[in-house]
């Protein structure tokens, strides 16, 4: 995979809040994988409501972590910190630090635009571009000047395409527009949209919502496939499907972050009462 | 039954572990029926020493299984027929277990037989014994192969085992009763023969598992028990030993009339 390198983070002008160094070489050595990502002390408000509070959480190399909880419990919220695209609405504040490789993404040197193709997002509503099939997956490394050749180009767009499982249904209408395929087929695209600016991350804010179960189910195969290349952090409402597709889950509940754990724990013996309230339907 | 894959291979992947689990235990445990029945014959007690302590084995697969089960409920919120395979394989792994457990008690009875002079009485275990082996082994090929009809056909043959039974029980009783030297003896081959007819009546809970598992719904016909022949046995028995009282107790069964078993 071709990288551009992203702006380092100029060490000598450090933000207030200084990154933890990961461990990563402990975490190997116990089995663990590393911590990809990071947040520290985050809280986010919307003007003055709060709307999460201090959460603290590693994301953990490819894994597929997945944030659970009630409506309005924080999970988007916090998932788009990840990214940066809470900057993009207005009244919106984070405090805390988010990490990347152990490197802040918050630092005012971190190119925003680059950092979003490292960490990709997938949304709840499938959104390709009003453009061709091929379009909709060239677009990203086109702009992001990934690829110098339309040979390159050609091979990008495949490879993405194969990855996210739809090569071979749109193999001969790559002209078409991207927004005449079916939903669960335009999810696809998206993730392709995503993949082929080679992320490190994707995020994905419920990505089947709009999906029938037939649809979801290749989402979800597919999820388990890409997380062996990628790390993958899923907010869904449905509980089941975070039991399904994830190895590490989180609680959110009025913007706290309950409990975190093992998947397979979360889901038998969860350790908060509230986290037992949530997955066993006794409370909203 | 469904033979597609799921679109999610992983899902196979993890039923395909728990079923591999159970017929690892099921391995485990015929192995060691076999090996219980052999020491009775060879009357080796080293033999019988090893069943006993490798017992431990298949219970730690129960366990396996047990947590793997609650394991696959919890995260794949099984429908149909794959919620019916991971429930028949929670209840199958208990009756192996304790077809293990039986295997185990049969051999520490080996060891203490082995104490005593060889005697022809014992002959008549093994044999049993051999019936039961060839019935388990039957049914984990039934399971492996999801077969509700062999698993009907092992499940019928029980009846045989429950037949011997009765019949080596008659005959430990005659023997006994002639010959209370022999007492010790008898009593542990008795022992030995209800673990064995116990042995049986799992195996079948096992194949009336493996029904409801395959075709969604219970077994039509009742497990044959044998309990008038059972009864008969003992009241014979009791008779032979107290003359008087068998007087007695023909007066009274022609007054009263023969309450028949109900049957569905």
């Amino acid at each position: 995979m071709s990288k551009q390198e992203a702006k380092i983070v100029d060490m000598q002008t450090p933000r207030v809040n200084i990154a933890m160094p990961e461990n990563n070489g402990q975490a190997r050595a116990a089995g663990k994988r590393p911590v990809k990502m990071r947040t520290a002390g985050v809280n986010v408000f919307y003007g003055n409501n709060q709307a999460l509070t201090e959460i603290d959480l590693d994301i953990r190399e490819n894994e597929v972590t997945a944030l659970i909880g009630p409506s309005g419990c924080g999970k988007s919220t916090y998932l788009r910190c990840l990214n940066r695209m809470n900057d993009t609405i207005e009244e919106c504040r984070v405090e805390g630090t988010v990490t990347l490789d152990g490197e802040d993404i918050y630092d005012r040197a971190v190119d925003v635009v680059h950092l979003r193709a490292r960490i990709g997002m997938v949304f709840q509503k499938p959104n390709p571009f009003p453009k061709s099939i091929y379009d909709n997956v060239a677009y990203g490394p086109q702009i992001h000047g990934l690829v110098s050749s339309r040979d390159a180009l050609d091979e990008v767009v495949m490879t993405s395409l194969t990855k996210a499982g739809l090569l071979d249904e749109v193999r001969n209408r790559m002209h078409e527009l991207g927004t005449g395929l079916s939903g669960g087929q335009q999810q696809r695209l998206c993730i392709a949209r995503a993949i082929a600016v080679n992320p490190e991350v994707i995020l994905m804010d419920e990505p089947c919502s709009a999906l029938d179960p037939i649809a979801t189910a290749r989402i979800e195969e597919l999820i388990d496939e890409l997380r062996e290349n990628y790390t993958i952090i899923i907010v869904t409402h449905s509980m089941q499907q975070a039991a399904r597709v994830s190895q590490r889950t989180a609680f959110f509940h009025l913007g706290i972050l309950v409990e975190f754990g093992d998947t397979e724990r979360v889901f038998t013996s969860p350790r908060d009462e509230r986290t037992q309230g949530y997955i066993t339907g006794r409370f909203g | 039954m469904a033979t597609q894959q799921h679109i999610v291979s992983s899902y196979d992947e993890e039923l395909e572990h728990l079923n591999k689990t159970i017929m690892q235990m099921g391995g485990i445990a015929e192995s060691q029926l076999d090996r219980a029945i052999q020491s009775i014959l060879k009357r080796d007690s080293a033999m019988a020493q090893e069943v006993v302590e490798g017992d431990h084995k298949v219970d730690e697969l129960e366990h396996e299984v047990a947590n793997f089960t609650v394991r696959l409920l919890a995260l794949r919120q099984p429908m149909a027929v794959d919620l019916r395979n991971i429930i028949a394989a929670l209840k199958i792994s208990s009756d192996i277990e304790r077809i293990a457990d039986y295997a185990s008690n049969v051999a520490k009875r080996a060891i203490a037989l082995s104490q005593f002079p060889e005697v022809n009485l014992v002959q008549t275990v093994p044999r049993m014994g051999r019936q039961v082996q060839q019935m388990f082994k039957n049914i984990l090929d039934a399971y492996a192969q999801r077969d509700a009809e062999k698993a009907r056909r092992v499940w019928k043959s029980d009846e045989e085992v429950d037949e011997m039974y009765t019949s080596i029980f008659r005959e430990l009783l005659t023997y006994m009763m002639e010959d209370p030297r022999s007492i010790t003896v008898c009593t542990h081959l008795v022992f030995m023969a209800k673990n064995l007819e116990r042995v049986g009546d799992h195996v079948t809970n096992i194949a009336e598992n493996i029904h409801f598992f395959v075709h969604g719904k219970p077994m039509p016909e009742n497990r044959p028990k044998f309990e008038e022949s059972y009864y008969k046995v003992m009241k014979q028995a009791e008779q032979d030993a107290f003359p008087e009282n068998a007087k007695k107790a023909k007066k009274k069964a022609k007054k009263a009339p023969r309450k028949k078993p109900a049957k569905e």
